[in-house]
């Protein structure tokens, strides 16, 4: 028993841990599903974090801190929609700056606001998510096996980690059952063909970066009001790339993205419980490792060892109407 | 034929991206209630105005050159090094395994042991990258970067379980013996009589990164294998109906790339620390991007543009010393230096070259 309730434990943290990464790993699905490479995920998230703890903070609402940083989160996203599609610049390198400028803006305007080294301040009650409890739970709470499980897994998550669960069927119904999804799929492969259909290419790929930035807004948001109490500097910590990664994990598809970032949030888990796994395995095995693992493997699934991941085909490549 | 002349392609476009930039990070100034003004007097004071300034700026400029060099070698051939943090991570590791390791005579061989080995190590690191590239077609972007985060969870491995002395909670390997420390500007230039900072840390790296810059140029322009690397660049099929491999050529550049970007490490680890710290690059390999978007790829730009970006570093912290504003401003810039000169060119370009042609048309 208990090392079932670890179990659940460990479970309970990979899916804490993986729904940034999830929420990050849809909104670049969109974006380079429409054929716009997005290594800025991270940046936004960033923005978002700081934004929604700050307004959070000063209004006392933790909704009209989400919005904030959705709000945040748009803001770049439209910085590299006006350089990668109108202005026809290097999908990549708008991404590399937008991830500075989130980096530098983020500490600037916490100093400027809060003067606490970069950091707002901590989140009490309606600032922040707290976490829901489904119906039953405690009642369920002591019934053997199912009773934990409910308890600690499935109920006690704030309505964020609910939402990006619900945001994989949405996502793949929008994408694989609509013809707006239907376009956006067709405008990352073959540009010109929707563009002979008559249909905005500008248009859908604006939809698409858009998207992105919100569900990178919800992901950012959920860092500082929902994963911790406040924002702190740096704090995306690199789970945009992750995210990035998860994604060619899962070879850009949204089923794919939830199995692929819960496996990479495992991985966060057990980096915290090295006991866990020295028990469950019978060795020792650098934490350094774990953190290291998610990239490894991404570079492995890159090199088509196991199962190729290709890339939607006019990804990164700008549309030129004309020649 | 090209719509603009030369001067304009080489000199306004990065000057009018360079000026947009400058009139942001003043507006973002303004707005956190600072003076930009002052704010760049004391920059300019800070960093330019005592040789202990100086020392500082040619510092972190000797480090953006190798990185910016790395950087720029690669956009020659159309590849996307942002790799740069993690080769320069190993290549410190190659130089803490040659300092520690072999007992070297005098400063100067240790300079060029340490030098190769740096390289060495970082052109292995951008050997997988390319490899993958060139051999499987795997995105170099995003392989290089995977392998930034891998480096520096290898280097964490490193140094808190194999290279930290006993005894030592730090996790930071051992101080390199004295035979290796490299001369300072200080100790270079008191000999022809020149007064120089004892404390500031530029040091004999600063000759080695511009023999880097010249080296590189006639690489670029001046050997076959830089004809080949710039074909290639220009046009894949093209270079490959010339009879260019295009394995040589990806794995060559983004050896070079690695092994440019792995030398920083003697000046930052060698000629500075003393020993391999965590997190020894400190961003440095990402600054090697803006540094050679705003060079435009060529070892002189990459020059010029590596002591500008070393003027704001030294700038920056003296201001977060004396203001209230914070060290991340650099940042902020080197953002905005990255956006105007590399994703949004085509908004400075698209309307100069409208100027240009409208001139054209009235001079014909």
């Amino acid at each position: 028993m208990d090392m079932y309730l670890t179990l659940i434990q460990l479970l309970d943290s990979t899916v804490r841990l993986a729904t940034p990464l999830l929420l990050a790993c849809l909104a670049g699905l969109y974006s380079e599903r429409a054929g716009i490479f997005d290594i800025g995920l991270e940046g936004k998230m960033l923005a978002a974090a700081f934004f929604s703890a700050a307004i959070a903070a000063m209004t006392g609402s933790v909704w009209v801190g989400l919005a904030a940083g959705i709000a945040a989160s748009l803001v770049l996203s439209a910085i590299h929609g006006i350089a990668s599609i109108t202005f026809r610049g290097n999908q990549l390198i708008s991404g590399v700056a937008i991830n500075f400028l989130a980096a530098g803006m983020t500490v600037l305007v916490a100093q400027a606001w809060f003067k606490q080294g970069g950091r707002t301040p901590s989140l009490i009650g309606k600032a922040r998510f707290e976490p829901i409890n489904l119906p039953f739970a405690e009642a369920m709470q002591d019934v053997p096996i199912i009773g934990p499980l409910y308890f600690e897994l499935i109920s006690g998550h704030s309505i964020l980690v609910y939402m990006a669960f619900a945001a994989v069927p949405l996502t793949w119904w929008l994408l694989f059952r609509t013809r707006f999804g239907l376009r956006l799929r067709a405008v990352g492969e073959n540009p010109a063909a929707v563009d002979t259909a008559g249909v905005s290419v500008v248009g859908l790929r604006f939809a698409a970066v858009g998207i992105c930035g919100v569900l990178c807004g919800i992901a950012g948001a959920y860092l500082s009001t929902a994963l911790q109490a406040g924002f702190v500097k740096d704090m995306a910590a690199g789970r945009g790339f992750i995210a990035l990664a998860a994604l060619i994990f899962a070879k850009w598809r949204p089923w794919h993205a939830l199995y692929a970032t819960l496996l990479f949030g495992l991985f966060g888990a057990l980096e915290t419980r090295p006991d866990v796994i020295e028990s469950l395995i019978g060795m020792k095995v650098q934490g350094q490792l774990l953190s290291a693992l998610p990239y490894v493997m991404t570079v492995i699934i890159l090199a088509g060892f196991v199962g190729k991941a290709i890339p939607p085909r006019a990804g990164g490549e700008p549309y030129v109407k004309e020649r | 034929m090209d719509v603009m002349p030369k001067w304009a392609e080489v000199i306004l476009v990065p000057l009018i991206s360079l000026v947009l930039a400058t009139i942001i990070s003043a507006l973002v100034i303004l707005a956190i209630g600072e003076d930009p003004v002052a704010a760049v007097k004391l920059m300019i004071t800070g960093a330019l105005g005592s040789s202990y300034g100086w020392g500082y700026t040619l510092y972190y400029a000797t480090n953006f050159m190798f990185t910016g060099l790395a950087v720029a070698i690669a956009f020659h051939a159309r590849l996307f090094n942002i790799g740069g943090e993690g080769q320069a991570a190993l290549g410190g590791l190659g130089v803490a395994l040659a300092c520690l390791y072999i007992p070297w005579p005098h400063w100067s061989v240790a300079l060029v042991g340490a030098a190769i080995a740096a390289g060495l190590f970082g052109a292995a690191w951008a050997t997988i990258p390319a490899w993958l590239q060139a051999k499987r077609g795997s995105h170099i972007v995003i392989t290089t970067i995977m392998f930034n985060f891998i480096a520096a969870s290898l280097l964490n491995y490193v140094l808190v379980n194999k290279m930290r002395p006993k005894g030592s909670m730090d996790p930071a390997s051992a101080r390199f013996p004295e035979t290796v420390q490299l001369p300072t500007l200080h100790d270079m230039l008191a000999p022809v009589g020149i007064e120089f900072s004892k404390s500031a840390p530029a040091n004999v790296s600063l000759l080695v990164a511009i023999a880097a810059c010249v080296f590189l140029w006639f690489l670029i322009w001046r050997t076959r294998l830089g004809y080949e690397i710039r074909s290639f660049g220009s046009s894949e099929s093209a270079a490959r109906y010339a009879g260019m491999p295009p394995f040589k050529i990806i794995m060559v550049t983004m050896m070079i790339s690695g092994a440019l970007a792995g030398m920083m490490a003697i000046n930052n680890v060698m000629g500075e620390a003393e020993r391999l710290v965590l997190n020894s690059v400190e961003g440095a390999g990402f600054i090697g991007i803006a540094v050679a978007l705003m060079g435009r790829s060529h070892p002189f730009g990459v020059f010029i543009a590596a002591i500008l970006f070393g003027f704001l570093y030294q700038g920056g912290a003296e201001l977060a010393l004396w203001t209230a504003i914070p060290r991340e401003l650099i940042v902020v810039i080197q953002a905005l230096v990255i956006l105007f000169t590399g994703a949004l060119d085509n908004m400075v370009r698209m309307p100069l070259e409208r100027i240009f042609l409208a001139l054209r048309k009235k001079g014909a």
